[in-house]
């Protein structure tokens, strides 16, 4: 690392955790030393802001142990004004951060004597940020960083992935070299898969089945972390857990909904070593270095190969031992996931999905930064974004297109010329009511999260942690709903706050936790369905591989060249299964465009569910002929008139059109109150698709959606495996494989002219048992 | 589209999918909070550039309420425009298209909160309207009879999706937001079940009218 030290750009790849965060800072040290330099010297920024003080402290040791005339400080949203006032006056030689406060401490006017004289920026956990629009907005505030002091140095420390070079692109100042160090890997891994007496149950994530098994390992292990793919399911082992832990075993929970109190105090007792196991999510995924973890296990398939190993790298961080780990199906098809996972993990197959150039909204973001902190010349700025990896195939017009959108709106119709946001002056731009800036920098980042609420018990001013908003709207008094392990009651909401009491003994109703489900990647669902191909499957546990073989003999098992389709009558209804394995998202999208072509066919479908392998619709007559529904040359074509009015777009709009500075989520009177004075974003998305179809903020959501939630690469590539090779099996009853979808939450409604019909009839009952109906 | 119809203190009514009221014996058409102008209003107020077809979006569906009418009075039940200086930025093409839609027939402006003033169109500006045994004007009051706007009330029963509704009970209908940018307030608020009767019904809009009981509408 020192001998390195002087490249523009170093990229060094090391499996999680391995100390390369204090190899990264060593230069910095080094240089620091002498106590000449006046200043901010390195910035550090991470993903989280734990991460950042995590590191403050363990910088903090070898600093006043070698009494080094050295300030560290962290700077996130978590710190103080004062502090933070004091900070942008005099500023630590070392400043550990996130994107978020970096961006916003560059949208200042005293930006220039802030970032005066550094010389060396870390980004640590850079393929954890790559993945996001966090990590593009980074770069961009990189850029402006570099454009002040030419000689910055850049350091990115990243785990193990499947592509450096794409990471290394990112990171380099286009178009500077960028050297990559690979650290030695270690021993592989020792992965298994939890097989217990009692078998895993045929749908749901939550694993209970599991829990004897599990705390078993726990006791036969120093510190066991056990990750879950979602906060819900972690909440309800947890609460599972603790009613089965006779032995008392200090079991903590971890996860992004808890107060930062609660977790505080988890990462506390963990790193006293207080802690015999913790139940977490992603939110642990990253950095903090716990020392003493001997055991990860994954509860609930992994669905990424490369996640999975870089959870497993959180184990046993002393030095050549190999980490060792257990995976927790969480129902019978996980377990050929699992399976699947186990293979491709030993094989180093990483997954992953190349990402697209930069996104337009986190630009149209960092020009309103820009402008926020003086008047820029586009000119200038613009060859500054090019210097941004992501951004350097970026054209002079999509950038004027951003840049009119900050300035006018960028609508057809040109009526704001006088309420222009930015104007230009003498060539250039400027915000044309200076006073504008606050709200702008209130509504900076590009973390978009669902609307939550804060939950309290009565009369007390701890918060126990958040639940969303349209969670907390289901609710009546005298609901229960789990949240940091306990249970507790519903009793009203008070101002934006959701008041609760102490509940013992009853079964909750569980806190659902709408957070992006992950699909499965291509490459494990390849794996499985070439594993569905093979005779028997000794390496499968006899109740999943009996399952296999009584679908082999009721129907057929899905194959990777054709798509089975299987249609029957359960409970009234006509089904159809397709077996697409193409992951939620393309599921999701596919089930939109099966079902409009459907109605349009009076198949009357109302509605549908999919998994990572299948989805299911039901409707009120039955399919006989599948082959038009699957016709893949009007599948692309009536792609952009439909998806104009699905509900996935208009996610995806909210939130390109949040990040892009179009809808507000702070507002000076405070968080919006869902009154009558606001609105949904999804009014302004239909009127954009009706009066102003080519919009910028509609063409980077179909941009957008595409890869995103309609996933529509994956349904393509699934059309050109398969050439409309699509095999129809008719039964008259349910097949094993398709059982577990009737038992799968998160149905789809369709709303066509079957759910008419039963509204019409539904509200007229209501009528009638009113006796109301002569009104 | 069917329209929900009902008699309301002796006079037949219709609670049109559209959001609209219709009283065919006096040839009126009600609508109320059509808010034109509130993007411009945002935006002058330095907030963010929203697209700017509201008040096209909105008038759009108005004509085609008159069209389907062909009404002899248009009530605008008040927050007609998003506030004063809205109604005065109008564009030429709305002023044409709301001098076409005024042509041979009354027209009547309620004042609202956030129009409390007469605007310089057509039409007549009033604080509250009597006709028979009705009364028109933009926020509930005690009186029976009385028509109103000023609340968006939107509801929803299970299984559907929150749409703007009527509601409606013995001695007063509180009309839904017409206005293409406007939030709605949940039936079930507080705020309104202060005000309407427990056995109030609310006409749920869009593509037809739907009747159900208040008390069977959702919370949310």
């Amino acid at each position: 690392m020192l001998k390195r030290s002087s490249e523009p750009s170093l990229l060094l790849i090391a499996p999680t955790g391995g100390g390369k965060t204090l190899a990264g800072f060593l230069p910095s040290l080094v240089e620091l030393a002498d106590g000449a330099h006046d200043g901010l010297h390195t910035l550090y920024v991470s993903p989280l802001k734990a991460l950042a003080a995590d590191i403050k402290r363990n910088l903090g040791t070898p600093i006043a142990e070698m009494a080094l005339p050295i300030r560290v400080e962290d700077r996130t949203g978590d710190t103080s004004y004062t502090q933070k006032r004091r900070q942008r006056a005099d500023p630590p030689h070392i400043l550990l951060t996130t994107p978020e406060s970096l961006a916003l401490l560059v949208s200042y006017e005293d930006a220039p004597r802030i970032f005066k004289g550094v010389q060396r920026i870390i980004v640590d956990e850079i393929h954890a940020l790559a993945e996001s629009k966090r990590g593009d907005q980074l770069m961009l505030a990189l850029s402006r960083i570099q454009a002040m002091n030419p000689d910055l140095r850049r350091v990115g420390l990243s785990a193990t992935v499947e592509d450096p070079s794409a990471i290394a692109h990112r990171l380099a100042r286009h178009p500077d070299p960028c050297p990559i160090l690979i650290a030695d890997p270690g021993p592989d891994p020792d992965i298994s898969m939890l097989v217990t007496q009692e078998r895993p149950p045929w749908s749901g994530g939550g694993a209970k089945y599991s829990i004897p098994a599990v705390l078993d390992l726990v006791k036969q292990h120093n510190t066991t972390l056990m990750f879950h793919n979602t906060r819900a399911q972690a909440e309800l082992y947890f609460h599972n857990l603790w009613l089965a832990n006779d032995d008392g075993l200090p079991i903590g929970i971890h996860h992004g909904s808890l107060s930062r109190d609660q977790r505080t105090n988890v990462e506390a007792a963990m790193v006293r070593g207080d802690l015999r196991a913790i139940v977490c999510t992603g939110s642990l995924d990253l950095g903090i270095d716990w020392g003493d973890v001997d055991l990860v296990i994954q509860i609930g398939a992994p669905k990424n190969v490369k996640r999975l190993i870089q959870r497993i790298g959180r184990a046993n961080h002393r030095y050549n031992a190999p980490s060792k780990a257990v995976l927790v199906p969480a129902n019978r098809f996980e377990v050929v996931e699992c399976v699947a996972a186990l293979e491709a993990a030993k094989a180093h197959d990483l997954d992953g999905d190349p990402k697209g150039a930069g996104p337009r909204d986190v630009l149209c973001q960092h020009i309103l930064i820009a402008a926020c902190s003086g008047p820029f010349d586009a000119t200038q700025l613009f060859h500054e974004v090019r210097t941004v990896g992501a951004f350097s195939d970026l054209s002079r017009a999509a950038f004027d297109d951003c840049l009119d959108f900050c300035a006018t709106g960028g609508y057809a119709l040109r009526v704001y010329d006088q309420w222009k946001r930015l104007k230009e002056v003498d060539g250039k731009w400027q915000l044309r009511d200076p006073r504008s800036s606050a709200r702008i920098r209130m509504n900076l980042g590009t973390i978009f999260d669902i609307e939550t609420l804060k939950v309290k018990f009565r009369r007390s001013a701890k918060t126990l942690g958040e639940i969303e908003e349209s969670f907390a709207a289901t609710l009546t008094p005298g609901d229960t709903f789990l949240i940091g392990g306990q249970i507790v009651r519903y009793e009203g909401l008070n101002q934006l706050t959701v008041e609760v009491s102490r509940q013992k003994g009853r079964t909750p109703k569980v806190a659902t936790f709408n957070g992006t489900k992950f699909a499965t990647s291509t490459q494990l669902s390849q794996r499985i369905l070439t594993m569905f191909q093979h005779d028997n499957w000794p390496d499968l546990p006899d109740h999943t591989a009996e399952w296999l073989h009584l679908q082999r003999a009721v129907s057929k098992l899905p194959e990777t060249g054709r798509i089975l389709v299987e249609t029957f009558p359960q409970d009234e209804r006509e089904n159809m299964v397709v077996y697409g394995f193409a992951g939620v998202n393309a599921h999701r999208t596919l089930g939109l465009i099966l079902t409009q072509r459907m109605e349009a066919a009076g198949l009357n479908p109302l509605g549908f569910v999919v998994t990572d392998y299948a989805l299911m619709i039901w409707g009120l007559s039955p399919v006989r002929d599948v082959a038009p529904l699957f016709d893949p040359d009007n599948m692309r074509d009536g792609l952009e008139t439909w998806l104009a009015g699905n509900a996935v777009m208009k996610r995806t709009f909210r939130v390109a059109a949040t990040v892009a500075g179009l809808i507000e989520r702070n507002t000076r009177q405070g968080r919006k109150s869902g009154r009558q004075a606001t609105f949904s974003s999804d009014i302004l998305y239909d009127t954009l698709a009706k009066y102003d179809p080519d919009h910028l903020m509609l063409r980077i959501t179909r941009e957008e959606a595409m890869r995103g939630l309609v996933d529509f690469g994956r349904i393509e590539d699934m059309l050109q495996r398969t050439k409309g090779r699509v095999d129809h099996v008719v039964l008259d009853r349910v097949t094993p494989l398709a059982a577990p979808l009737f038992l799968e939450p998160g149905r789809i409604p369709v709303f066509g002219e079957g759910r008419e019909k039963l509204l019409a009839d539904r509200a007229a009952d209501l009528m009638r048992e009113a006796g109301l109906e002569g009104l | 589209m069917t329209d929900h119809v009902f008699t309301f203190c002796k006079t037949d009514l219709a609670a049109r999918a559209d959001g609209t009221l219709w009283w065919a014996a006096e040839r009126i058409l009600c609508v109320s909070d059509l808010h034109l102008g509130k993007s411009e209003r945002i935006a002058r107020r330095g907030g963010t550039l929203l697209p700017p077809y509201e008040t096209r979006e909105t008038l759009w569906r108005l004509e085609a309420a008159i069209d389907a009418t062909n009404p002899a009075t248009v009530i605008c039940l008040g927050d007609s425009f998003d506030d004063l200086g809205a109604a005065r930025a109008i564009s030429d093409d709305t002023r044409a298209t709301l001098t076409r839609l005024q042509a041979g027939r009354d027209w009547i402006w309620i004042e609202g909160n956030h129009d409390p003033g007469p605007v310089e169109l057509g039409g007549t500006h009033m604080a509250d309207l009597k006709r028979g045994p009705l009364t028109f004007r933009h926020i509930a009051t005690s009186e029976t009879g009385e028509i109103s706007g000023h609340y968006h009330p939107k509801g929803a029963i299970a299984g559907a999706t929150r749409r703007p509704c009527f509601l409606i009970d013995a001695a007063r209908i509180i009309m839904p937001a017409f206005g293409a940018y406007t939030g709605g307030l949940s039936a079930r608020d507080d705020v309104l079940a202060a005000i309407m009767e427990p056995t109030a019904i609310a006409v749920l809009t869009g593509k037809s009218a739907l009747p159900v009981p208040l008390k069977s509408c959702l919370k949310r």
